[in-house]
């Protein structure tokens, strides 16, 4: 059985098509990303998944239950961090995570638990206002996992954060399904979704333009293979001569080459000894989108 | 503690209770701004309205000092007494306004040494005396007097200002705080999506709402006991007999201005302009409801005006069963008022609310 399923999901605000038939089907203990740029529908996409919002047409079930309208039975089953920092004003980490327990009937001490897993220990008498952009998100995490949710939603969890507060909740985000939990976040950072999710679905304009895995969408892209070549060892006529090499140019860091077949350019350039200091760079999710919506991706 | 459970309820309760004794600004205008106005209006103009009239007794005056002990009792009740030897010198007194009535007995006559600055005043002091010179010479032809009066006050103690301001000045502070924590709470939780985030929590919205109302109940009746408290121990306020119908007329007025705050809520779009739009509501409706001046001595067509404010309502019942020694029957109207209020008011509140605040 599926945990989530969606199916053909519109949402209209006047006259924008926020969500614009959309369908999703994510198994148990899928780790599932939904990736695009701002506006692009995702955090709309996700809260009719979470049963917070009605959509206009289409279905969502979730662990084989519909969301709407507001499923009490499946509350407890499911955790969701919403984009803003959905706190109590003025408590205290331990205080905020306590509440959230209660809420969920579980034990305060699943959710010290929770604070030490997620890193907050010396944190716990600190008022959620004075915590770091990085330590509210971990503390919203918490928050969203106190009562051991099979299906956890997680909005934009890294977004306002540092490159190194980012990197650090991957960490924390990447065990999130090891139990077998369910896990969507959105994100608009590609590396992020390439990290951590096993499938993503490319979303723009209200629209899920792709859904597969990161290598998968690669693949799929078509793109040419770029090699690099220290400058100083291969001049560009040359390298236009190689087989393989569709085309060649100089670049401040050496002579690039454009081709299709990688493996056979990579084994001539062993064969006269250039490997020393070269660089492989194969399509990214940015080229994907680029492919999909002709246009660059602009987070 | 730390491994158990608390009911949603009671941590909802607990957890907005926290919320407002760490906010500062919250508690000052709840609690010690109302109270700074109870100790003005209790502590500075209160002894305002029962202040006796200055005398300056000149030498011996045999009519003053022959007083029997009752009628002596009553003439400090309504003099100030001092005492001067010099005549000029009091009357200077007098003339420069230190003081309202100079006395001296010339023979048999006393004259008294007045100042028209005050005509109620002046009014008032010649009365007294000749009150005095009448019923001493009534005591002294002892023949008992034909006519006697007898005075009966309709309210319990109306002359003191504190029992007028206690009940105004509550009712306007309930107001407020009911009106701000609602309209704060509605904007903050929806701006941080914690009413979102509640909505998927295994919690009711009659949990939710419930703690909510509690809390502020419960601050309410915490803000009636500071001021009844204060009121009774340091500026003599005495409640009259059914007091306690104050408790549930209270309870509703919270419950209305609530409502107003959930108004006030509803149509703004930040928290800050959430709060205002309550003090908007509120603080005008304090001034035309009488919680800082009595409507009596105020225009007919303002009288009217106020019987439209909850508030006003509140105050009437508050000053009813508090201190004019109404019975508890008089609470029922303000009270019935008071909850229709809430419910018209909650349920227009509910229908400009929108969950999206762009």
């Amino acid at each position: 059985m599926a945990a989530i399923s969606v199916h053909d999901v519109v949402k209209t605000y006047g006259s924008l098509r926020a969500v614009d038939g959309v369908s999703l089907e994510v198994g148990e203990g899928e780790f599932v990303g939904i990736l695009g740029p701002n506006g692009a529908g995702k955090t709309t996409t996700l809260e009719i998944i979470e049963g917070l919002r009605r959509p206009d047409s289409g279905s969502v079930e979730l662990l084989g239950e519909k969301v709407w309208p507001r499923n009490a039975g499946l509350l407890p089953r499911i955790g969701v961090q919403l984009q803003a920092s959905s706190f109590f004003e003025r408590l205290t980490a331990r205080e905020q995570i306590h509440t959230f327990a209660s809420l969920y009937s579980v034990p305060t001490a699943a959710a010290d638990d929770w604070l030490e897993r997620v890193g907050l220990v010396d944190k716990v008498d600190t008022r959620v206002e004075d915590l770091s952009g990085g330590q509210a998100q971990r503390l919203s995490i918490a928050c969203a996992l106190v009562h051991d949710p099979d299906v956890v939603f997680l909005d934009e969890p890294t977004a306002a954060l540092d490159p190194q507060a980012r990197r650090n909740l991957w960490d924390l985000l990447a065990g999130l399904n090891d139990s077998g939990r369910t896990v969507v976040l959105t994100t608009h950072y590609m590396d992020e979704a390439e990290v951590l999710c096993d499938r993503v679905a490319i979303m723009d304009a209200g629209r899920i333009l792709q859904f597969d895995t990161p290598a998968a969408l690669v693949r799929g892209l078509d793109s040419p293979t770029r090699i690099t070549v220290a400058p100083g060892q291969l001049d560009v006529a040359d390298a236009r001569g190689l087989a393989g090499v569709s085309d060649a140019d100089e670049a401040p860091d050496g002579v690039v080459l454009t081709t299709r077949e990688p493996a056979r350019v990579v084994a001539t350039l062993a064969e006269r000894d250039l490997l020393d200091g070269v660089r492989v760079q194969t399509g990214t999710l940015e080229d994907v989108f680029l492919s999909l919506t002709g246009r660059e991706y602009r987070a | 503690m730390s491994a158990g459970r608390t009911s949603p309820f009671v941590a909802l309760s607990r957890a907005i209770v926290l919320g407002f004794l760490r906010d500062k600004a919250s508690v000052f205008f709840a609690i010690i701004f109302p109270l700074m106005f109870l100790v003005l209006f209790g502590g500075i103009f209160g002894s305002q309205g029962q202040s006796k009239v200055d005398l300056i007794q000149v030498g011996d005056v045999a009519l003053v000092d022959e007083l029997s002990p009752a009628a002596r009792a009553a003439f400090d009740d309504t003099f100030e007494v001092s005492r001067l030897d010099d005549l000029d010198e009091a009357v200077e007194e007098v003339r420069k306004g230190d003081a309202d009535v100079a006395i001296e007995m010339r023979g048999d006559v006393l004259v008294a040494h007045y100042t028209q600055t005050d005509p109620t005043k002046a009014a008032i002091t010649q009365g007294a005396l000749r009150a005095f010179v009448d019923g001493t010479n009534v005591a002294q032809s002892g023949q008992p007097p034909r006519f006697s009066l007898s005075t009966e006050q309709v309210e319990d103690d109306s002359l003191e200002t504190i029992q007028y301001v206690t009940p105004g000045l509550l009712g306007w502070a309930v107001a407020m705080s009911a009106a701000f924590g609602a309209a704060a709470t509605l904007q903050g939780w929806r701006q941080s999506k914690l009413m979102r985030r509640l909505q998927l929590a295994p919690v009711s919205t009659r949990t939710v709402v419930g703690a909510r109302v509690a809390v502020t109940v419960g601050i309410a009746l915490v803000q009636m006991a500071i001021f009844v408290g204060l009121g009774a121990a340091a500026f003599g306020l005495t409640l009259t007999g059914s007091w306690w119908m104050a408790i549930p007329l209270v309870v509703i007025g919270t419950l209305c201005f609530m409502s107003i705050g959930l108004l006030a809520g509803a149509i703004t779009t930040t928290t800050e302009g959430a709060v205002n739009a309550a003090n908007f509501m509120v603080l005008p409706m304090a001034f035309l409801s009488g919680s800082f001046f009595p409507l009596e001595g105020s225009p007919r067509w303002l009288q009217v005006v106020s019987q439209a404010l909850p508030l006003r309502h509140l105050n009437d019942g508050m000053l009813d069963v508090m201190v004019r020694g109404q019975g508890p029957a008089a609470a029922l109207l303000p009270m019935g008022i008071l909850a229709a209020f809430a419910v018209v008011v909650t349920l227009v509140a509910a229908r400009l609310f929108r969950w999206e605040t762009s």
